[in-house]
């Protein structure tokens, strides 16, 4: 009676399971699996592409004229980018002296001050916003306020473009590594009497260091790259330049100029060019990454 | 973990520790004699006092601050020198196709399309690859493999802009233009989508390179939801005997749709405004045609082209009106994202990539 009972409840809920539906569900299944290994193989094949490509036809043109000489003029051979591998570097260094500290200063008034009140939602979620506005914006942002008030084009306002780019990003991860230092560490400081101002500089951001630094080399090699904010504000130059109120190379724009150029010689220095910028980039990134790798914070929290 | 998070525990530490000091401070003045004790005369001489604190505490706001002073600082900027044409053009100027230098007409419709045909586009090739490869890293990867795959994709958003605009004016134009261009012509020219003369550049190229830009974006930030759906919605799923694939399709992209939403929402945002290598691709002609071969612009590569030659000041001003139109749009479509993505991941720990 029972289990007659059982049966036909079993029969109700759960239909025979028929060996086409499996089949069909396991098809399937591996249909999927085999889309999604695709989908990852498509998406690395552009990369090896462009590395590939780079190396083929930017090794050959790398020579120590490259890294000493500024660029040639039009129908001569030769030449090189030093100007702007140096330009590039200046305001590089112009950028992260304004940039990195007042990131690190907001991230610390998000994770430290303001963290769970109303202004620290809001100053989070406007970086957030703020990491997605358009390079190019920056740009002609920097172009009326730098630019037009000096009247020329200066490696101050390439700069001041390339901060204003670095602050969300290293405000966001500042805040994001603070908040993995324990709170022990701090109630420990505190207890101890000393001020808050300190504790926040010798025990919360020196346990965070790592992270911090991480964070800051991973904003510092996206900017790098960027050519949109510059093009109205550093502008480039064919010459030597280490004024900050001069047009100043860099190398990004250099690429840009030589790539959309009707000459193959300057098409070799463009592929040269952009091999050097992405050792650079890529030299930095692997490090952070291995570097983060490591575990410095995991105990953290 | 959840107490430690919470301002809470830190709070009552503190005060106990201000309340203690008080009384002592009290009974300090009693025995010397003195103004203040020595201690506090000693942690005044190191710095420790309260006007450090709080100078401290106003550095760090008033860095937090300028955040907002930028971002309204650019708004601010941007109308007063788009003012000109703001005032000549009104909300005519977006639907308007001419632009026109030399007679002083200009109307952004040309633009505008580019952009929302070559980031619509982008997204449609982009997505169902970026699902792949989120699927892929979270459920079907061996471990060994995962840390290396995803360091790789991730390794695609940090090449530069202009790097791949360079591999697309060497490599993919002339892909495009010897072979797959032929290709979709004779398969796919019923549509009307391959017709018209097809030099290598123009928005189907722009597409491809902007979906192989945002897709890094894309796929990370799916990947970061998926692994924020707790693991008990898939072993559920699975107990009911599902496939891995029925198991992914119910337990976790169901489970993430908002947030993958938002993720795509951030990647269209970023295709919105990338400047760099759509206009080394794009063919930079104001026109507007149905054809995907056909030459195209884009907001953001008219205002990388003709700023620093705009003559005029009419000219200037509905350049930086173009600006201030990529502004608002990125900002509306980022918070939208945003919101969706903090929807679902609110809950997750932080992760720094």
């Amino acid at each position: 009676m029972n289990t007659q009972s059982l049966n036909s409840q079993q029969g109700n809920f759960q239909p025979k399971p028929t060996r086409l539906n499996i089949a069909r569900r396991t098809a399937a299944n591996y249909f999927i699996s085999g889309l999604s290994i695709l989908a990852t193989l498509v998406v690395l094949a552009p990369l090896a592409a462009v590395l590939f490509y780079l190396i083929y036809k930017g090794a050959s043109s790398l020579n120590l004229a490259f890294f000493t000489q500024v660029p040639a003029p039009v129908g001569e051979t030769g030449g090189g980018m030093a100007n702007s591998i140096i330009g590039s570097g200046v305001i590089l260094l112009v950028a992260s002296l304004m940039g990195i500290p007042i990131g690190i200063a907001a991230g610390v008034y998000l994770a430290e001050y303001g963290r769970g009140t109303m202004l620290g939602n809001a100053v989070r979620f406007t970086a957030d916003v703020l990491n997605g506005v358009p390079s190019i914006v920056m740009g002609i942002a920097v172009y009326s306020l730098v630019v037009v008030e000096q009247k020329h084009f200066s490696a101050l306002a390439g700069g001041i473009a390339l901060a204003i780019m670095m602050v969300p990003t290293v405000t966001r991860t500042t805040e994001e590594m603070l908040a993995t230092v324990p709170h022990a560490v701090r109630e420990a400081a505190l207890g101890l009497g000393v001020p808050k101002w300190r504790t926040v500089l010798s025990v919360s951001l020196r346990t965070a260091s790592p992270g911090i630094i991480t964070g800051c080399m991973l904003a510092f090699a996206r900017v790098a790259g960027e050519t949109a904010p510059l093009l109205f504000t550093a502008f480039g130059n064919q010459f030597w330049s280490f004024r900050l109120n001069e047009p100043i190379a860099a190398l990004p724009l250099q690429i840009y100029v030589y790539a959309i150029s009707p000459y193959d010689e300057w098409h070799r220095l463009a592929w040269a060019g952009s091999l050097v910028l992405i050792i650079l980039i890529m030299v930095s990134v692997t490090l952070v990454r291995i570097y983060a790798n490591r575990g410095v914070l995991k105990g953290g929290s | 973990m959840t107490t430690e998070r919470e301002p809470g525990p830190l709070m009552t530490v503190q005060e106990p520790t201000e309340a203690q000091r008080k009384p002592a401070i009290e009974s300090g003045a009693d025995a010397f004699g003195g103004d203040r004790s020595p201690i506090r005369t000693y942690l005044n001489q190191r710095g420790s006092g309260r006007l450090a604190d709080n100078s401290f505490a106003a550095v760090v706001l008033a860095s937090a601050c300028s955040i907002f002073v930028i971002v309204l600082f650019i708004l601010f900027i941007l109308i007063v020198r788009s003012h000109l044409s703001l005032v000549q053009f009104g909300w005519h100027f977006f639907t308007h196709r001419a632009w026109d230098p030399v007679s002083g007409n200009f109307g952004a419709l040309p633009f505008i399309y580019g952009t929302l045909a070559t980031s619509l586009l982008a997204l449609l090739i982009a997505v169902p690859l970026a699902l792949g490869v989120a699927i892929f890293l979270t459920e079907l990867c061996p471990r060994a493999l995962r840390a290396p795959v995803s360091f790789l994709t991730e390794l695609l958003a940090a090449i530069p802009s202009v790097v791949y605009g360079l591999w697309g004016i060497f490599v993919l134009v002339p892909l495009m233009r010897d072979v797959v261009g032929p290709f979709l012509t004779k398969t796919l020219g019923w549509t009307g989508l391959f017709a018209g003369p097809n030099f290598g550049v123009g928005l189907l190229t722009a597409s491809i390179i902007l979906s192989i830009m945002i897709l890094p974006i894309i796929s990370s930030l799916t990947r970061d939801i998926m692994l924020a759906v707790p693991n008990s919605q898939r072993e559920a799923v699975l107990a009911l005997g599902a496939t891995r694939w029925e198991m992914v399709r119910i337990g976790v992209l169901r489970n993430a749709r908002i947030g993958i939403v938002g993720a795509v929402m951030l990647g269209l945002g970023r295709a919105l405004g990338e400047t760099m290598a759509v206009t080394m691709v794009i063919g930079n002609s104001p026109a507007i045609s149905k054809s995907l071969f056909a030459p195209g612009y884009t907001l953001a590569s008219v205002i990388a082209n003709e700023f620093s030659e705009a003559t005029g000041s009419l000219y200037l001003s509905a350049l930086i009106e173009i600006g201030l139109a990529l502004f608002l749009v990125t900002i509306v479509v980022n918070t939208i994202a945003r919101l969706m993505v903090w929807a679902v991941t609110r809950g997750s720990p932080a992760r720094v990539g």
